[in-house]
Parts: structure tokens; C-alpha cells; sequence
């Protein structure tokens, strides 16, 4: 147990009383960081020198009442997000030396409540990839065994809050790339409702599908970080214009009554066992406070994958056009004329799993080819969301294991490309449908690896997710359990 | 389903203005192969679709313009817009020829 273990309240009275200073948080971060992240490699830049800076001037400040909700607490953030004068570059040789001009606006809010960055946190290139394998600066490791995957595309932040380098990260799920790492890492991770949290500044990846969220320790931690992001930003056309209320306040323990449905698709012959087992145990501690559980069927779910990977390939394979060696990130020499420019920069930025998703959404969106693969993939996106729309007609929460399995070794997955892609099967439809879902710690198999159970809700109805994973947590241990590193 | 023709490899590798080795055609013929083969599962909905006729849906909200009234906001030095450009000359972006001699 160290001071990075305490709850957010507790760091505050201390810091209040003066019998913590921030700059002693920030030290425990980097001092951590220094221990173990050799063996994780879960960062790819430790700002150190800014940190302790910025530390500093809180402490100046400690005293105050007027404090930020985040007050002096150490975050990681994903190297998607874009953070001024600190290099971002998601995990790609595309853009191993681009330095933004600007922030994102979730980092703007994270400085608002007086967060300290300590970092940026290593991911799939681009965040293509369920496993972390895919990044161009080394695989990140999975804290609970290092010969493992800590899962993808948020390995490092995943990794980093399992191991306590950081009090909690900022991340980035499109398919399910914050919620697959919280569960092999055994840590929270929260993908909001589309639209809640601004992707201003976040390098787009598949943009009907991408948001921003926190991985956290706990779910109070996720309620005072989305307290945080949530809100309106005029600089993301698709952020929504939505009250956001009290997510913390919300954390009372009482869902007497609800009705939790567990989709009979989540829980069939695909998942491992002890994937279920731990998931039905979860279940009946929620049983004995009260909800009632329900069977319903998402009867999409096989097909939703395919969906997934035409339309986030298509988007991703027009979002990635923009890097062309013109106005940042890397450019190939020796060139002969644009055309040729332009080739000779993909082709050396971009590692395999990219050139693959962009091959693929180009040929989806190619001439003849639209009509069989992006609109049918759009059509059965439609489809997965009226499944959604019928269960939460008669359903507070939808419940099932975030992935099939737990965390599988390093090098298991990658002989044929779409084995991997099969990883997403219970976390993509999720963001087809924009729904707010997370991951929270359930328990652990036989090998002692964490496995997540994973809370779907409705619709900008993140106070109920939040409040239903609250009452289980604190009914449980399985989020005290800490990786020995 | 077969492997591509490396004819459609280099098509759709143009189109996405990649230029690939032998080596990384050939695997391509093979990947792209097995991620088409694993995409037409959408193809198992093609009744569902075609009986309930249903529309295809590009974003879950509700799609409208968004609109900003005219006004004028401070904007990016363009000292700082080229801070990340590989090349520039006389406050713009330095590019090779853009025609080709042929």
C-alpha cells in the first residue's frame, strides 16, 4: 500500500492539513515508475522535470479551500491525446517526433481541476489493435504476468493503473480499447456515452465510434475523473448538449430493483468458463442487493464484429489520409515528385496492422465495393443498436464478461490476423451502438489473472453504470487485489 | 476465398497511397483474403436486411449541421502552424513537384 493507494478524499484531507504536499505524490508516481516500468514499458515519455514543476506550484496552493477536483494527483495520459509541447505520438514512427501546439480539451479540463501529468502511456500504433502488440516502441506487458498481453489499444495506461505508476489514466476505446485492458489488467475502465466527452484533440482513429475515458483503480475514481471530462465543447461538433449531473452523488449503493439483463450471446460456448463462473458470482452478489436478473438475447452480436472492423477501417482509412509527410510528422527522403512523397512516408510510418486496416477500408469504400461491405456494415449497425434499444426498454443495465477469455501470452494471437479481431466480439458493439459501458475487476481465474465483468448502459445514463459497478465493488474485494511486481 | 491477385493488392495499395514491397504483397494477398473472408459475415444478415428494410446508420446521434456564428477568434501564429512541417520556406509548407514529367 502506498500514498497512490489512497482515496481521493483522504489524499485531499492530508493534503489539506499539509501532512502530504503534492510534490510527495508526484514522487511516489515517478519513483514507481522508475521501479517497475523497465519490465512493462507502459510508458513511452515521463515529463518528470513539468511534473515536479507544476507540483511545486500547487503546494503553494495547498492550503486554499478552493481546490480542483483533481487536486495534485498524478495522471497518465494515452499518446493519442494531443498535450502541448509534450510529444504524442500514438505509438506510431509516423509521428515518433511530433510535439503538438495545442491541447486537447480533456487535458485542458484534467489542468482545470489541477491535475499533474506525468506522462504519455505506450498503445497499439494509432489505436489498431486489441493487445498491445502493435506498437511501434515495444510491447507493453501485463503487470499480473509479464509473459502476457495487458490487452489493447490501452495497454499502457491499463498496465500503469494495475501497477500503481500513476493514480489514474486518461484513455481511448473505439471498439473496446479501454475496456479489454481494464479487465486483463484488473483495474476500471469506463468508455462513455457518444458524445458525453469531448475528442477535441484526440487523433482520430474511427470518429463515429471513438471517446475518451478514464482507467482507474476504483469506480469512485472513474466518477471524479468523468466528472471531470464529461460536458458540451464547442470544438467537437459531435459532442452533445446534455446536463451533467452529480456522478459522484450518484454512488449510493441502492439498486434495489433494477433490472440487470444478461445477454444469453455474452454467456455462451465462445467464453471460457471461468470467464462465466466469476461473471455469474458477480451476478449473485447483485442478486442478493436486490436487482433482479433477467435473460435477453443481442441476437447480432456474432455479425456486429465484421460491422465493426468495415466501418472503423473506412473511417479510419479517411481519417489516416491526413498523414502525408506535408504538415507534420515524419517525411521521406528522396522523394521524387508529391505522388511519390506521399508513398514513400506511408509506406515507412505506418507499421503492418495499419497498412492492413487502411488496405482494408479503402478497398470497403472502393468503387464497386461500397454497396457489399461499408453500407451493409452500416445497415447492420442499425441493427445491433435496435437489439440495445429493445433490452433497455425492460433493462436498467446490461451485464456479461468484457472478453471471451483472460489475458493470453504475448505472441498467442498474431499468426492469423482475424484471430485477434474476434477479441472485440462483446466490447465493439457497445460503440455501434454509442452506448456508456465499463470494466470493472470480478475476481480471477485459475492462473490468478483478473477477469472483467463488463456494465453496459443506457444511453447518457452514466450515473446508473456507475452505480450499479459502485454497489458491487463495495461488496466485493476483487479491487484490492494488487499485482506483485 | 482465395488469395488476392497481386494486381488488386497494388490497386487498393495506390488508392491508399501505400507503396508495399514483394514481400508485404504477398502477405497482403494473404491477409486481405482472410480479413474479406471474415467481413462478409455480414452477408449472413442479407435477408434480415432486405426484408425489414433497414437504413443504414453512419452516427448514432442524430445527424444536423452545427453551426458557429462568424466571428473572429484568435488564431494559430503561423510560426507555430509550421513548428511540425518537415519543410518551409517564406512562411509556407516546402513541397517536391507536384507534376510529373512525363
Amino acid at each position: 500500500m502506498t500514498i497512490l493507494d489512497l482515496r481521493l478524499q483522504e489524499i485531499h484531507d492530508q493534503l489539506q492539513k499539509k501532512e502530504l504536499t503534492v510534490s510527495q505524490l508526484i514522487h511516489a508516481s515517478l519513483e514507481r515508475i522508475k521501479e517497475v516500468d523497465d519490465r512493462l514499458n507502459a510508458f513511452l515519455t515521463v515529463d518528470a522535470e513539468r511534473a515536479l514543476q507544476r507540483a511545486e506550484e500547487l503546494d503553494r496552493h495547498a492550503a486554499e479551500k478552493q481546490k480542483g477536483l483533481l487536486f495534485g494527483l498524478p495522471v497518465g495520459i494515452k499518446d493519442n491525446i494531443s498535450t502541448k509541447n509534450v510529444k504524442t505520438t500514438c505509438a506510431s514512427r509516423m509521428l515518433a517526433n511530433y510535439v503538438p501546439i495545442f491541447d486537447a480539451t480533456v487535458i485542458k479540463k484534467l489542468f482545470e481541476a489541477q491535475a499533474v501529468m506525468i506522462g504519455k502511456m505506450n498503445m497499439d500504433e494509432f489505436a489498431m489493435g486489441s493487445s498491445n502488440e502493435n506498437s511501434a516502441f515495444g510491447i507493453v506487458h501485463n503487470p499480473w504476468d509479464a509473459e502476457r498481453v495487458p490487452g489493447g489499444s490501452s495497454g499502457g495506461p491499463a498496465a500503469a493503473v494495475a501497477a500503481r505508476e500513476v493514480y489514474f489514466a486518461l484513455a481511448s476505446d473505439t471498439g473496446g480499447s479501454i475496456r479489454i485492458p481494464a479487465a486483463y489488467c484488473g483495474v476500471v475502465g469506463l468508455k462513455p456515452s457518444y458524445g458525453l466527452v469531448s475528442r477535441f484533440g484526440l487523433v482520430a482513429y474511427a470518429s463515429s465510434l471513438d471517446q475518451i475515458g478514464p482507467i482507474t483503480k476504483n469506480v469512485e475514481d472513474a466518477a471524479y475523473l468523468l466528472q471531470v471530462l464529461a460536458g458540451y465543447d464547442p470544438q467537437d461538433s459531435t459532442s452533445v448538449q446534455t446536463d451533467i449531473p452529480d456522478y459522484v452523488s450518484a454512488l449510493d449503493g441502492n439498486i434495489d430493483g433494477m433490472t440487470i439483463g444478461v445477454p444469453k450471446e455474452y454467456m455462451g460456448d465462445g467464453i471460457s468458463p471461468e470467464v462465466k463462473e466469476r461473471v455469474n458470482e458477480a451476478l449473485q452478489v447483485l442478486e442478493k442487493l436486490g436487482a433482479n436478473i433477467k435473460e435477453v438475447s443481442l441476437p447480432h452480436t456474432e455479425s456486429s464484429i465484421a460491422a465493426y472492423y468495415i466501418i472503423s477501417s473506412s473511417e479510419a482509412s479517411s481519417n489516416l489520409a491526413r498523414f502525408d509527410g506535408i504538415r507534420y510528422g515524419t517525411r521521406a527522403e528522396e522523394a521524387d515528385n508529391l505522388m511519390d512523397l506521399y508513398k514513400k512516408t506511408r509506406s515507412q510510418g505506418f507499421g503492418p496492422e495499419v497498412k492492413r486496416r487502411i488496405m482494408l477500408g479503402t478497398h470497403s469504400l472502393s468503387s464497386g465495393y461500397y454497396d457489399a461491405y461499408y453500407l451493409k456494415a452500416q445497415k447492420a449497425r442499425t441493427l445491433v443498436k435496435q437489439d440495445f434499444d429493445n433490452i433497455f426498454a425492460e433493462c436498467d443495465v446490461v451485464i456479461g464478461p468484457t472478453t471471451t477469455s483472460t489475458a493470453f501470452k504475448i505472441g498467442e494471437k498474431t499468426e492469423d490476423v482475424t484471430d485477434m479481431y474476434q477479441e472485440d466480439i462483446l466490447t465493439c458493439p457497445v460503440n455501434l451502438a454509442g452506448l456508456p459501458a465499463m470494466s470493472v475487476p470480478c475476481g480471477f481465474d485459475s492462473q490468478g489473472l483478473p477477469v472483467g465483468m463488463q456494465i453496459i448502459g443506457k444511453a447518457f445514463d452514466e450515473s446508473t453504470l456507475l452505480k450499479v459497478a459502485h454497489a458491487f465493488e463495495q461488496n466485493t474485494e476483487h479491487h484490492q487485489a494488487r499485482p506483485n511486481l | 476465398m482465395s488469395e488476392l491477385t497481386k494486381e488488386q493488392v497494388e490497386h487498393v495499395a495506390h488508392l491508399a497511397r501505400l507503396e508495399l514491397s514483394e514481400e508485404e504483397k504477398k502477405a497482403f494477398a494473404k491477409d486481405m483474403a482472410s480479413i474479406l473472408e471474415f467481413a462478409q459475415q455480414v452477408n449472413t444478415l442479407d435477408d434480415e436486411l432486405s426484408r425489414k428494410q433497414v437504413a443504414p446508420m453512419s452516427n448514432v446521434l442524430s445527424i444536423h449541421n452545427v453551426f458557429r456564428e462568424d466571428e473572429v477568434h484568435e488564431s494559430i501564429p503561423v510560426e507555430e502552424a509550421l513548428k511540425n512541417a518537415a519543410d518551409h520556406k517564406h512562411q509556407q509548407v516546402k513541397v517536391p513537384s507536384i507534376l510529373e514529367d512525363e
